[in-house]
């Protein structure tokens, strides 16, 4: 097991590689544009310009200034380790910006998991269990509510609803929880909740599909010739096995969405990494966007590395070597 | 020997499809006492499986109409409430089910699948019941049972499934086993080995065993009572040597001229014409009279009962005692003469 999660982390760190490549290629090579010229502001000299290119060593080939990029990044620069370089727009270093909202991020998501797993796991299984009736079919056509409304018109209506008019909500924006712990849970829990909606809605029908499969295994068969009550059944044998794809399914959601929830995070305000790649992308802010992709890259890649290894423990058909 | 443990009486199974009501099982009566073997035979779709499946409470009621009476130990489990009839399944009648590779959980220990049967019907602990699962194991022929018990069923071979399963059905002392084509998925050489099992336990635990099966020459092994289904219906029904010895319905003589034989080597088998008909439109009269070579007047027109005919076990098939004789004389000798 360590050595496969050794090698796994090796390719993690190949993939980190391939992605700052190609991005960098894309933001720096590509474009008819000279970076240079972006940062050097509005009507520069062709001196200024000179000069830029050399104190960000832009005048050296390609491959030189994407070794620097990797080389800044695992052994650090002037600002500390990882070495994310500084922003052309904000002219300061990027490291702590990208943290700060990186853990702006998390919050949201993490908040938002808990809710959708909550909501949307339970609504699956009872589904399928009375999988036909007026249940199942109220409860589906709110996923399919939940699975088509957009994110953006569901968030600007909760924001109309429950702040404007009712005034339950004391805002949109980011409080710290440092700061105020009721502001912060007040601030929050819409964005969970809008957010959480289209996934509880979207494992919601996944839990419902894999359920009804699973109970029309054999083994399911099994076990109720064994006698064991109706809800063992359930809950020991169906559940375990049907759980287990939302797991995988669970990690690569978390781990897209740690890379920054632009919509969510655009319309409630919050200052996490996707208004932040956002806004460097329509700035043309290069170095911010290479920051965001690697760690976007980075957290998609990890979380795939825990699935992997979590679902070694919970399907013993799996292992690896 | 002698108690009657199962007794069926005029079961009919019936399910709702869009396409029309599937009469799976169509009046059937028969018993199954302790310490005897039931052999039931006959083609895929003869009702054979939903038979017992019905007796176990596990097919769904809502889509199914059942009808008549499903005696176990003179309780009507057709009546029982849920909790009542799962407190005899598993208990009292174990199951065993045609593929074992499918029937195991994947993702829990052997061991621990069998430790939940037996926790789930006796108030015993963890350790105590492991012990009585790893001794089941053992009985059952698993080598090192110890330590295949701490085993997942994916590092069994298919043989060994099987013993598992078996272990898990015998494991609460149950008074019936029932055993839904348990050879089936299985290798020749292991398929004799676990009927060899279930007749050694059988006399060692003194149950009553019902074997589901589509071959004859499994039945003939170890059955001490045989019933031919087709078409949800009952084609014959008697003691297995009668059954062998003077086979009394036309399709029981298709089944057996099918079997391959030593002693017919080097000649063709002779397949049953045609296929076994649809459950939503089956033949009127009997059931079987499209396929058979024997038909005449009254067979597309009389459903024939199941009842004594004048042979020496009852069967279905509007032939005349004589004319039943003859035409299987005939047919044996024309066999023989093949061989020959």
């Amino acid at each position: 097991m360590a050595r496969y999660i050794a090698r796994r982390l090796l390719w993690v760190v190949l993939v980190i590689f391939l992605i700052t490549l190609i991005t960098y290629f894309i933001f720096f090579k590509l474009p008819p544009t000279d970076p240079a010229v972006r940062f050097a502001g509005k009507a520069p000299t062709p001196e200024v310009i000179e000069e830029v290119k050399k104190s960000f060593g832009l005048d050296k080939p390609f491959y030189v200034q994407y070794g620097l990029f990797v080389k800044h990044l695992f052994l650090g620069d002037q600002y500390g380790w990882p070495g994310f370089g500084f922003s052309f727009n904000t002219r300061s270093p990027i490291k702590e910006v990208l943290f700060d909202r990186a853990f702006v991020t998390m919050q949201l998501a993490l908040g938002a998991a808990v809710f959708w797993l909550v909501l949307g796991i339970p609504i699956g299984i009872i589904s399928a269990l009375k999988r036909g009736t007026k249940i199942d079919r109220a409860v589906m056509g709110f996923a399919l509510f939940g699975v088509s409304a957009p994110v953006f018109w569901l968030g600007l209506m909760a924001l109309f609803i429950f702040w404007q008019k009712l005034h339950i909500i004391p805002g949109s924006g980011y409080v710290p929880f440092s700061e105020s712990p009721a502001g912060w849970f007040g601030h929050m829990l819409l964005p969970w909740i809008v957010l959480s909606l289209l996934f509880a809605a979207f494992y919601a029908r996944m839990v419902r599909g894999t359920m009804i499969e699973t109970l029309s295994e054999d083994y399911i068969r099994t076990a109720r010739a064994k006698g064991l009550p109706e809800r063992t059944v359930i809950r020991k044998h169906a559940l375990r096995s049907s759980l287990t794809p939302v797991v995988t399914m669970f990690g690569m959601d978390f781990g897209t969405l740690l890379g920054g929830a632009i919509i969510t995070e655009s319309v409630f305000n919050l200052p996490g990494l996707g208004t932040y790649a956002l806004r460097s992308a329509v700035e043309g802010d290069l170095p911010v966007i290479l920051a965001v992709v690697t760690f976007a890259a980075l957290a998609v890649t990890l979380l795939n590395l825990v699935v992997d290894i979590t679902y070694a423990y919970l399907d013993p058909r799996v292992r690896y070597s | 020997m002698g108690e009657t443990l199962l007794e069926v009486r005029d079961l009919k199974v019936h399910f709702d499809t869009p396409d029309g009501v599937v009469k799976a099982v169509d009046g059937v009566s028969f018993t199954v006492e302790r310490g005897e073997t039931l052999g039931v035979v006959g083609e895929s779709g003869s009702g054979k499986s939903v038979t017992f499946l019905t007796a176990m409470g596990l097919i769904n009621r809502k889509s199914a109409h059942v009808e008549g009476e499903i005696l176990f130990q003179g309780r009507d489990l057709l009546q029982l409430p849920t909790d009542e009839l799962r407190k005899i399944r598993g208990n009292y009648m174990g199951m065993v089910f045609q593929d074992p590779m499918t029937s195991l959980h994947p993702m829990y220990r052997v061991g621990d699948q069998i430790v939940e049967a037996i926790r789930a019907h006796e108030d015993v602990d963890k350790d105590k019941a492991m012990e009585q699962a790893i001794e089941m194991l053992d009985t059952v022929g698993i080598q090192q049972p110890d330590e295949r018990a701490r085993q997942y069923p994916h590092e069994y071979s298919g043989g060994m499934r099987q013993r598992a399963m078996i272990a898990m059905a015998l494991s609460l002392n149950p008074h019936l086993l029932i055993a839904d084509e348990p050879t089936t998925a299985l290798d020749v050489t292991v398929q004799a080995q676990i009927l060899e099992l279930m007749d050694r336990l059988k006399s060692e635990f003194n149950v009553g065993v019902v074997l589901v099966t589509h071959d004859l020459g499994v039945v003939a092994d170890v059955a001490q009572k045989v019933m031919v289904m087709y078409a949800g219906r009952q084609a014959e029904l008697g003691p297995a040597s009668k059954v062998f010895e003077q086979p009394l319905h036309p399709y029981t003589w298709g089944l057996l001229e099918s079997i391959p034989h030593v002693d017919t080597k080097g000649t063709r088998l002779v397949p049953i014409e045609g296929s076994p008909p649809s459950l939503i439109h089956v033949p009127p009269g009997c059931a079987f009279h499209p396929r058979c070579p024997h038909r005449f007047e009254p067979c597309d027109k009389e459903v024939p009962d199941l009842k004594d005919r004048g042979g020496d076990h009852p069967d279905a098939c509007h032939l005349s005692i004589e004319a039943k004789r003859t035409k299987w004389a005939e047919r044996e000798a024309r066999r023989r003469k093949a061989t020959a």
